[in-house]
């Protein structure tokens, strides 16, 4: 074998085992996959073990130890997905390469994969091929692109929908995504020019001074549990160490939840600028933006948008002329992995490995990216603090509630007329916003993706804060005519059952077995034992180590709190047990491998 | 006091649990004193001759002959026990769920490295007399009503017997931590 690649990819990052995922994603994308003869290349060059190596490829959605096709179709299985349309897509998708969703075509050419939520859903059925988003696919635009990768076109060039607005039309981009943004505040509001803050304001404020204005706003962390930034950033400028870091989580993996992506797409600077503020808030002198594979297509486009602070002195060397004040930024990728938003196992895979959480404490201030202090903030949260400098945070607390100061950038998706992004104050009820996004005969609203709360009509009038209703974001509507538990709850489960890191036993198996009873319950074959069990079971999720696993059982709990009616209709009455085990059907496989009639 | 009868049965299992069974040791003359067995290994009864108390349950579902064992059991018993791993969770035998059944047949009978030269005409098993395989090792909760779970590979002899002695006394069952620690 070719050794010498290898060699020059593991070269680019000095050998440096904590950068493996690097090395890991430029392999997959130079071969399509990841051969197994280059984990003990790699594991020799990096000085690791070929195990530690391997268990690194394995954990993550993208790296592939297969050959994937010449072109890898990826296409979304999330619940909006599906209410899109997903099925025929799949289908059409099968028909015309001639194999199934997990398999590659016989001549090598097309491989189709499921993959979760690719953060576009407002614009599905989406698909990743190679890197590529495609979004609002339709069987007749399947059997389009399948023509054309049959004739060997490059993937740029599969795309017949026209780039999207904005900066998704950019050459560094040439994207069909599109932003609807539907609704803006004060943070999409173009009432601010990037760089201000660190240009102007940053030379009349000490380090302390900006904590102080942080914490005088009251803004909370945007990735959904809300701890105090301003105090997330006090705790870290405390924290003992030569060197910190300032993560940014672009990880957004809950299914529903694609602001971020707008975010990055039309207000990198901002983002950017937001770290950067961090930085100097704290005394960190090194950046990272961890972003999902999914994002991919940004990456050009991103690293582009550094270079131009770069020159404009808004990163580097005494920034904005302030002596002393040294940060840089660089992106960091990860390979399909939702866990990897929660902030422990997104240093984990940032440092080359799995994506396992932490235990805590240790909190990521004191002990962060390569053990030395770290901030971990939500792009939307950095991009709050660099508005709350340049307006105030007396401005900023005049907007929201008592507990949950200033907007939230919702992701609306599902049934209604107006998908997309709203920023919105906190302290809209759920009817406002369904209000706003023109939907109608609403039988139920997914708040806060599949770890949040399913929520009926008669909470409706709740509000989103981070004291009522909390959300990271993501917002879907169901109507009237929605399969709750079958199209809704059951996806869910699948999702958590695809996304537990493993670690803990409850996370890697309640979901599994809630599902099973699920399944048991809409074949017919429920009784009210099994009510009481899925009512029951999850109580132990919560010794779960990380926030996934304690919520991993919450499409059950919720749905079942508020959709009882749902589950108890398709309940046996006057039967108190009912294993739903058929005979028949158990033995059907093994009497046609070895050629026998069943007899029962 | 009339005796309790049990009935005791291995489906999917290696006997380990009936073995642990027996080191209760001395205190089976105790047990003898308490139970009367009907069914099972321990006193060779191959068929049900009364109804019984209680039916311990060693091993998983793997084929048709065990479905039906157990579903006599639950039809005899009026409290069935699941003792030891398998029974509760399908343990080693279900390590061949992950597998495609036709590939576990070509292993067993036509590529396994003890039968690869013994089995020229290449035959896999099909006389009716035989029991049917199912496509995966059942636990048995999931073929009948199972009442109890005595976690274990195998269960420590003195948490059966404790539990034993409980379901038979009708006294509260003590579980100290020592019986159901396993590292």
């Amino acid at each position: 074998m070719d050794t010498k690649w290898i060699e020059k990819t593991v070269d680019r990052y000095g050998r440096d085992k904590t950068r493996l995922m690097d090395i890991l994603i430029e392999m997959q994308q130079e071969k399509g996959y990841i051969p197994s003869d280059t984990l003990p290349v790699i594991a020799r060059l990096t000085g690791i073990s070929q195990a530690w190596v391997e268990q690194t490829v394995s954990f993550y959605h993208f790296f592939r130890r297969e050959p994937s096709g010449r072109y890898a179709v990826f296409l979304n299985n999330s619940v909006v997905a599906n209410m899109m349309g997903r099925e025929k897509v799949a289908r059409a998708f099968e028909e015309e390469t001639g194999c199934r969703f997990g398999e590659v075509s016989e001549d090598g050419l097309i491989g189709l994969f499921d993959t979760s939520c690719i953060g576009m859903s407002d614009q599905e059925p989406a698909a990743l091929i190679n890197g590529k988003v495609f979004t609002r696919l339709t069987p007749f635009r399947v059997r389009e692109i399948v023509r054309n990768m049959r004739a060997g076109k490059p993937v740029e060039e599969l795309s017949t929908s026209g780039y999207g607005g904005g900066s998704n039309a950019l050459p560094l981009i040439r994207a069909e995504v599109r932003n609807n943004i539907q609704r803006k505040g004060l943070l999409l509001e173009e009432n601010y020019e990037t760089g201000t803050v660190l240009r102007e304001k940053l030379r009349l404020l000490t380090p302390e001074e900006v904590i102080w204005e942080v914490k005088l706003s009251e803004l909370r962390g945007r990735g959904g549990a809300g701890f105090p930034t301003g105090l997330k950033w006090e705790f870290c400028r405390r924290a003992k160490g030569e060197k910190k870091y300032i993560f940014c989580n672009a990880d957004e993996g809950e299914p529903g939840t694609f602001k971020d992506r707008v975010l990055l797409t039309e207000y990198p600077g901002l983002v950017f600028e937001g770290m950067t503020l961090a930085a100097y808030a704290v005394g960190a002198s090194e950046g990272i933006l961890y972003i999902r594979y999914e994002y991919k297509y940004l990456e050009r486009y991103l690293n582009h948008v550094l270079e131009e602070m770069r020159k404009k002195n808004l990163l580097g060397k005494n920034i904005a002329g302030i002596e002393g004040f040294d940060f840089d930024i660089r992106l960091q990728y990860g390979a399909g992995a939702y866990v990897c938003g929660e902030e422990s196992a997104l240093l984990e895979s940032a440092e080359g490995k799995r994506g396992e959480p932490r235990f805590k404490p240790p909190f990521p201030v004191e002990k962060g990216y390569l053990g030395r202090p770290t901030i971990i903030n939500n792009v939307e949260t950095l991009c709050s603090a660099v508005k709350i400098l340049y307006f105030g945070s007396e401005w900023y607390r005049t907007m929201g509630t008592e507990d949950s100061r200033g907007t939230k950038v919702l992701s609306i998706s599902g049934d209604c007329r107006y998908p997309g992004i709203y920023e919105l104050e906190w302290g809209y009820t759920v009817n406002d916003i369904l209000d706003m996004a023109g939907a109608d005969e609403v039988q139920a609203v997914q708040v806060g993706g599949p770890s949040g709360t399913l929520i009926s009509p008669e909470e409706f009038s709740r509000i989103i804060c981070y004291k009522d209703l909390a959300t990271g974001g993501s917002f879907i509507i169901f109507n009237n005519h929605r399969d709750i538990l079958r199209d809704v709850v059951h996806n869910f489960m699948e999702f958590f059952i695809d996304e537990s890191c493993g670690s803990c036993v409850p996370c890697r198996n309640m979901p599994w077995l809630l599902k099973q009873k699920l399944e048991k319950i809409l074949n017919g074959h429920g009784v009210w034992k099994d009510l009481e069990d899925l009512e029951k079971w999850p109580a132990i999720m919560k010794i779960n180590r990380c926030g996934l696993g304690q919520t991993a059982a919450n499409p059950v709990i919720t749905s079942l709190r508020n959709f009882r009616a749902l589950y108890e209709e398709k309940i046996q009455k006057g039967r108190s047990f009912d294993e739903g085990f058929d005979l028949e059907k158990a033995v059907e496989e093994s009497c046609e491998v070895v050629g026998r009639i069943p007899l029962i | 006091m009339r005796k309790k009868i049990i009935a005791t049965t291995s489906l999917a299992g290696c006997f380990g649990c009936h073995m642990s069974f027996l080191d209760i040791d001395e205190r089976i003359l105790d047990l003898i004193e308490l139970v009367e067995f009907d069914k099972s290994p321990i006193d060779d009864i191959k068929k049900f001759t009364r109804e019984c108390d209680i039916g311990l349950i060693e091993g998983g579902v793997c084929n048709s002959e065990n479905v039906e064992v157990l579903k006599e059991f639950r039809r005899h018993c009026k409290v069935l026990v699941s003792f030891g791993e398998c029974a509760i969770m399908g343990g080693l035998p279900a390590l061949r769920n992950t597998v495609p059944i036709r590939e576990c047949f070509e292993e067993a009978y036509l590529h396994g490295p003890s039968v690869e030269e013994a089995n020229e005409e290449m035959i896999l098993p099909n006389d009716e007399e035989l029991p049917m395989i199912l496509d995966k090792v059942y636990p048995c909760h999931e073929v009948v009503k199972i009442d109890y779970f005595l976690p274990g590979c195998p269960p420590r002899a003195d948490l059966i017997w404790n539990t034993l002695y409980a379901l038979v006394t009708g006294e509260e069952v003590k579980i100290p931590y020592e019986v159901i620690k396993y590292d």
